[in-house]
């Protein structure tokens, strides 16, 4: 599948495509560039998230939502299944062991929930390259399968994404109440996810930069992990999480409690990712 | 008198302005703290708050209201527990319910923020049936207190109005639903290592709860009548 081909036959009954989708001349590129390396049952979800940029909500409906959320769960779901027995699991304590089966078995259960919740219009499970390397099995996590801390700093890193991810998608379901409940159940769920697997970095003490601590939750835009290779890409899952204003409201210092500073203000509240953002961050990941 | 008699003949638009008037009124008098005095003299004033407490509203101030109504549960529960921590609580516990204190405190005076006029009263809550001395007094209703609001957000999402405003609503209930589930998830893992995920059921998901559920389960600690009859369902 071609993305220039499919934009030109859209030329063809809408002559101003390119005028609409100019203002995210940037994202355009990103797509260009991702359709080389995206799956191809990944690529109308691509093109999805662009024409609602372009259209605003016309083109969206709730199984495109759903079916982005069902790739971001392919996603985690594989790579638990992946690490979960390999010689980096293996060389964990039990008690690691048992919370990294734990969350494989919960996302495979949401990949058969979205799955069930869809039907035939769900989505094939896309091939990934989990060492980030778009296809090629030579990306900045290679040899993951025998690094546990690696293995954790992804785990955290994809948890984490996985949070911003749906709150980012919520409005986008308010038209059906109950799959909106869902996936809010499912939201929470990643963000439990989250917080042990962090906990867990803790405990070990595991590839954490100078200066930052891992807590269940997120300070200001820091990842808490340490892993030259992938410190950028990573970044990308955290960038935007130093927000302390919200809804107008600056929360550092509100209602005269001094210990609402910066750091406290932004933990506070997770924020969410669009639709583009989230695409930008688990490209490298098909292939 | 219930509150639905209160507001016939009389528009729901003047009915708040007074309403809140001689709620500023009094918590001006008397302080922020005395919360029950301002609604016992806000009913002795007027004659027509009555017996079905503190009115959450309609629409989604309604919903933000019975969320901050829950934040000040919980900001006043951890709030406590920094004040008097429990025997034998060690530092990185003592770290984390003293950050999770913070979190609460800024989502309550966030909602107090947002809401403005419209703010419920400060709530008059009752801990006597919490040890505060005992870890697992402490702990356990944290446990409960996180694991409620969890599913209290869950079920309230779909109950904001689909406007630009009500969609806003929603990501900011968002934003703070997965910082509570980040608690819940460490607090349990606090009474048992292992057990963050502990409340997931068959279909890897947590659960929803509509707010008269959550409301009956928060009465125990809280003394002011609430009034959630005019919420969205």
């Amino acid at each position: 599948m071609n993305l220039q081909n499919i934009i030109s036959e859209i030329e063809k009954t809408d002559p101003e495509v390119y005028e609409r989708l100019d203002t995210r001349r940037d994202t355009m590129k990103k797509f260009a560039n991702l359709s080389g390396k995206i799956a191809l049952a990944a690529i109308p979800i691509a093109l999805g998230s662009m024409f609602k940029t372009a259209y605003g909500q016309t083109t969206n409906n709730v199984n495109d939502v759903l079916n982005f959320a069902l790739t971001l769960e392919y996603l985690e779901a594989e790579f638990y299944n992946n690490i979960v027995g390999s010689p980096g699991y293996l060389s964990a304590s039990p008690a690691a062991q048992n919370a990294l089966t734990k969350i494989k078995d919960d996302e495979n259960k949401h990949v058969a929930f979205l799955k069930s919740v869809l039907g035939s219009a769900a989505i094939s499970k896309p091939s990934f390259d989990f060492t980030a390397g778009g296809g090629s099995g030579t990306g900045p996590f290679a040899g993951y399968l025998t690094n546990y801390t690696v293995q954790l700093a992804m785990a955290q890193t994809f948890e984490d994404t996985g949070v911003r991810a749906y709150k980012g998608q919520a409005p986008a379901l308010q038209s059906n109440r109950t799959v909106l409940t869902k996936a809010l159940e499912i939201h929470s769920v990643e963000a439990r996810h989250a917080s042990h697997v962090r906990q867990m970095r803790r405990a070990m003490n595991m590839a954490i930069p100078t200066g930052q601590v891992v807590k269940p939750w997120i300070t200001l835009n820091e990842s808490g992990i340490e892993f030259p290779p992938a410190n950028s890409a990573i970044q990308k899952s955290y960038n935007g999480e130093e927000n302390t204003s919200q809804a107008g409201v600056d929360i550092v210092g509100i209602g005269g409690n001094t210990f609402l500073d910066n750091k406290e203000a932004s933990a506070g509240f997770d924020e969410p990712l669009s639709t583009q953002e989230i695409l930008d961050i688990v490209a490298p990941f098909f292939g | 008198m219930t509150n639905t008699e209160n507001k016939i003949g009389e528009p729901e638009s003047l009915y708040e302005v007074r309403n809140s008037f001689s709620r500023r009124k009094f918590l001006g008098i008397i302080g922020a703290g005395s919360a029950i005095m301002a609604t016992a003299a806000a009913c002795k004033k007027n004659d027509t708050m009555s017996n079905d407490g503190v009115d959450l509203g309609s629409g989604d101030i309604g919903i933000l209201n019975y969320a901050y109504s829950l934040e000040q549960l919980e900001a006043a529960f951890y709030s406590q527990i920094v004040m008097t921590p429990y025997s034998g609580i060690s530092p990185m516990e003592m770290e984390y319910l003293t950050e999770i204190r913070n979190h609460e405190v800024a989502h309550r005076e966030f909602f107090k923020a947002a809401l403005g006029s419209k703010a419920i009263i400060n709530l008059k809550l009752n801990f006597s049936s919490i040890d505060f001395a005992s870890r697992t007094s402490v702990l356990s209703t944290a446990k409960a207190f996180e694991d409620l609001g969890v599913t209290a957000y869950n079920g309230a999402g779909q109950l904001l109005s689909t406007t630009t405003t009500g969609a806003a609503y929603l990501t900011l209930a968002g934003k703070i639903v997965s910082v509570e589930a980040r608690h819940a998830a460490l607090i349990a893992d606090l009474i048992s290592n292992g057990t963050f995920a502990d409340t997931v059921d068959g279909n890897g998901l947590d659960s929803a709860r509509m707010p008269g559920e959550v409301l009956a389960i928060a009465k125990t600690y809280i003394e002011t009548k609430i009034n959630s009859s005019n919420l969205p369902s």
